[in-house]
């Protein structure tokens, strides 16, 4: 009988944790939410690697964009690595199209960081719809979304 | 089928020619063309000639520009910004009419540049004068400089502007001879316009290259700049007024 019982209760402990690592699963498909409820919400739509490595990206991307940007006004200079527009092409949601927004890959941060920036108040928000050359979609959060 | 030695020597010859001259004409596109991460050089002045011989009464150019730039108006032509716009002339004496494109005719010596505060408005290397809005406060010193009204003052919010365009309030604009198509090796929007649904009135093209398109129509025939008396050197250049 008490076997009877043991196998039971481990039974249950079993389809309880399968559900509990489909339901992770399920959550880490929805790419790369870092935190709920404390923090801002960055969500990773595509690609695994930015154009720099992610805690340089995190402090420096204001100098690289500024830097970029005196170089294709003044120069001519039009490469896409650090430049503004790949940036908005590759962060933008899938289903918005933009950075800006609850949740955008821009606004969600600066929100939570304070920091007011004044970007979008001449460039758009809004991904080329013609863009070439960015990172695939990962996982499954972008179902449906344009390419 | 025989050749005799005469007939082969004359179709050898005729290919040979035309191997040797089409690719060689693409071989120096090939060679000028610039790559994205090179800074542009003095060694070129982009310019543009307009036939006013050729040039209707026809929209065309601007409405192509707008698009292309994502500029759009209000319904209130005194503050509603402009890059491109068609003027019309009138011989008083014979009532003879003629209409012609106006823009940023992008001078040598621009009077935007002299009198910007701030280094907003500056010529790069190859001769295309622009705003680096990015430090523009919106003075409009420029503005008034400019003796081609040519420049125009964004009074309102603007959204949905075109990627490859940004435009804001609080700045002034102008034409870019499109930069951004001249960059990778397109002409700008107004002439492929006229060359499409106008009257081919627009040439564009480097007025240092002696072989362009632009400078052997130049040295065809006469043409002048608006306002030769300012000695400004414009890019711009006309023909028929």
């Amino acid at each position: 009988m008490g076997k009877i019982k043991q196998i039971v209760v481990g039974g249950v402990a079993l389809v309880a944790a399968g559900l509990l690592a489909v339901t992770l699963a399920q959550a880490a498909n929805v790419s790369g939410v870092k935190s709920k409820g404390i923090g801002p919400t960055v969500k990773i739509h595509r690609g695994e690697q930015c154009v720099e490595p992610t805690g340089d990206m995190r402090r420096n991307h204001m100098k690289y964009i500024l830097h970029q940007r005196d170089k294709t006004m003044h120069q001519g200079i039009r490469t896409t690595k650090h430049s503004f527009k790949n940036c908005v092409d590759c962060h933008a949601d899938p289903i918005t199209n933009s950075v800006q927004g609850q949740d955008g890959f821009c606004s969600s941060c600066h929100e939570y960081a304070s920091v007011k920036i004044d970007c979008f108040s001449c460039h758009t928000d809004k991904r080329d719809k013609n863009a070439v050359e960015v990172a695939p979609f990962k996982g499954t959060a972008a179902k449906g979304a344009q390419p | 089928m025989s050749l005799n030695r005469r007939e082969f020597i004359g179709i050898g010859g005729a290919a040979v020619a035309g191997m040797a001259l089409a690719p060689s004409l693409r071989l120096i596109d090939l060679a000028q063309a610039r790559s994205p991460e090179e800074a542009v050089t003095s060694l070129k002045r982009w310019g543009l000639l307009i036939d006013i011989n050729k040039c209707q009464d026809c929209n065309a150019c601007v409405t192509a520009c707008h698009e292309e730039n994502g500029v759009y108006g209000h319904g209130r032509p005194a503050s509603d910004p402009q890059w491109i716009r068609k003027v019309t002339l009138k011989d008083k004496l014979t009532g003879y009419v003629q209409t012609l494109p106006l823009m940023c005719q992008h001078c040598e010596s621009p009077p935007c540049v002299d009198v910007c505060p701030t280094g907003a408005s500056f010529k790069r290397a190859d001769g295309i004068v622009l705003v680096d809005k990015h430090i523009c406060i919106g003075c409009r010193y420029c503005m008034m400089a400019c003796p081609y009204k040519a420049r125009s003052f964004v009074h309102e919010d603007i959204t949905d502007q075109k990627p490859h365009a940004p435009r804001g309030k609080g700045t002034v604009e102008s034409c870019t001879l499109c930069v951004h198509r001249v960059d990778t090796g397109n002409i700008p929007a107004c002439v492929e316009a006229c060359s499409k649904d106008g009257n081919q009135a627009m040439v564009f093209g480097d007025l240092k290259d002696r072989n362009s398109d632009i400078s052997k129509y130049l040295a065809s025939g006469p043409s002048i700049q608006l306002r030769p008396d300012l000695n400004l050197n414009t890019g711009v250049r006309y023909r028929g007024i």
